[in-house]
């Protein structure tokens, strides 16, 4: 319990520790805390940051999502028309083909007509030809009549 | 114990007594091997045990915390990084709520107070007998385990303390703010011898109060560890009253030492503390 030179050599002791603690222990100490911090500080940041381009993209998203609804809406409207327009057009078609055919078929059916006409009326004149030679027999010579007979032809 | 034939106040003063290297009346140097004789070697004799264990346990804690800096890192700090870094944060934010200067030397000065004093404190919180047993088997004849209870440790800190105090309050106002300071407050300049008694018990008070503190609380601490633990001594005749002491002695010094972690801490919150406050002021132009 006496002050003797131990005082002495816990004051060198104490500067020592004080210079040693400030060279080598507290600046790196220092240093890493602030380094964190500021990483925290960063990170913090980057997360806020994070959060508020999400709220951004699933805005955007959103409203992709709409005028992708709305597009969508719009072609069908579209192709519907369109269908309509081709059923229109269609039908068009498929009458001016089915006059085409009927108006076909109706000159057929003349020419049809008219060749039967031909053949009735070479019938009738074979019969009435054949008539006429049974009748003149008799009294004529077809061969003198033949020549009557062909402009008759001719006229009927 | 140390020997079978100690009375009680032989116990206490063999626990109170540094193990102190000097002269010997003889002519020859060695240790003392009584208080006598430690006192009559005078100032220059040193007490081996105070210096070395203070030694190891300062060593002890900038071997922790250099190499823990060393290897530290920004990422996610490691246990021992955390409880270092824990330590350091709340030394530092101990500064930057008491000191308003700017000084680098400061926080760190802070630091080593706080930590070498409190694990010097903490060796009060080891069994009272067990490393001077110990040293007694090797044969060295005395060991105070505690370096905080020799006035030479707490001393040792505050007149490095009051060095800096005085240094810091010539460089920042002066050496004629400093006298000024010390000889024109708080009565002007007529009432000079006694601004300067006033001023200069205040200054003087200062190392002395930081080290009688610590030292104070520390050794009435470390006595009352002592006589508790006499009350265990009688145990050898192994009554039933004595059996009784011993049990309290275990139950007293287990409460005493659990309280006393409050105490050893605080101590050392407190060097640390007005050690801060002191430089503070020393910075100040006006208190």
């Amino acid at each position: 319990m006496n002050i003797n030179a131990t005082l002495l050599g816990q004051t060198i002791m104490f500067v020592v520790f004080v210079w040693f603690c400030m060279r080598v222990v507290w600046p790196p100490i220092m240093q890493i805390l602030t380094a964190r911090r500021q990483s925290i500080a960063d990170g913090l940041a980057a997360g806020e940051r994070g959060k508020h381009e999400l709220e951004l993209a699933s805005k955007r998203g959103a409203e992709r999502l709409h005028e992708a609804k709305e597009k969508a809406s719009d072609i069908i409207a579209q192709a519907e028309k369109r269908a309509a327009q081709i059923v229109e057009e269609a039908k068009g078609n498929a009458k001016v083909e089915g006059d085409r055919l009927l108006a076909g078929a109706k000159a057929e059916i003349e020419q049809e007509v008219h060749r039967a006409k031909e053949g009735l009326r070479q019938q009738v004149a074979d019969l009435a030809v054949a008539g006429a030679e049974k009748i003149l027999r008799r009294e004529i010579d077809a061969k003198a009549h033949a020549e009557l007979l062909a402009s008759i032809k001719q006229e009927l | 114990m140390s020997g079978e034939t100690l009375t009680s106040s032989e116990y206490i003063k063999h626990h109170l007594q540094n193990l102190t290297y000097g002269h010997l009346p003889d002519g020859s140097w060695g240790f003392a091997h009584s208080a006598e004789q430690a006192k009559e070697m005078g100032f220059w004799a040193i007490n081996v045990d105070t210096l070395a264990i203070s030694f190891v346990l300062g060593a002890l804690f900038l071997i922790i915390f250099g190499r823990t800096a060393k290897k530290a890192s920004a990422g996610a700090p490691s246990g021992l990084q955390n409880f270092v870094e824990w330590i350091v944060e709340f030394v530092d934010t101990s500064v930057r709520g008491s000191f308003t200067a700017r000084n680098d030397m400061v926080a760190p000065l802070a630091l080593t107070i706080f930590a070498w004093v409190l694990l010097m404190n903490l060796m009060d919180l080891l069994p009272i007998d067990y490393l001077p047993f110990v040293a007694h088997a090797v044969g060295v004849p005395f060991l105070k385990v505690v370096p905080t209870t020799d006035p030479n440790a707490t001393f040792g800190m505050s007149i490095g303390v009051f060095v800096l105090v005085v240094y810091y309050s010539i460089k920042m106002k002066g050496v004629g703010g400093f006298v000024g300071e010390l000889t024109l407050q708080p009565f002007g300049k007529f009432g000079l011898p006694a601004n300067l008694f006033l001023e200069g018990v205040n200054l003087i008070a200062k190392p002395i109060s930081l080290a009688l503190r610590l030292f104070g609380n520390m050794y009435a601490g470390e006595m009352i560890f002592i006589l508790i633990a006499l009350m265990g001594a009688s145990w050898v005749s192994a009554t039933f009253g004595s059996s009784l002491l011993f049990g309290s002695q275990i139950v007293l010094s287990l409460g005493w030492a659990i309280f006393h972690i409050l105490i050893v801490t605080l101590q050392a919150f407190i060097f640390m503390t007005l050690t801060i406050v002191y430089l503070d002021m020393a910075h100040q132009e006006h208190h």
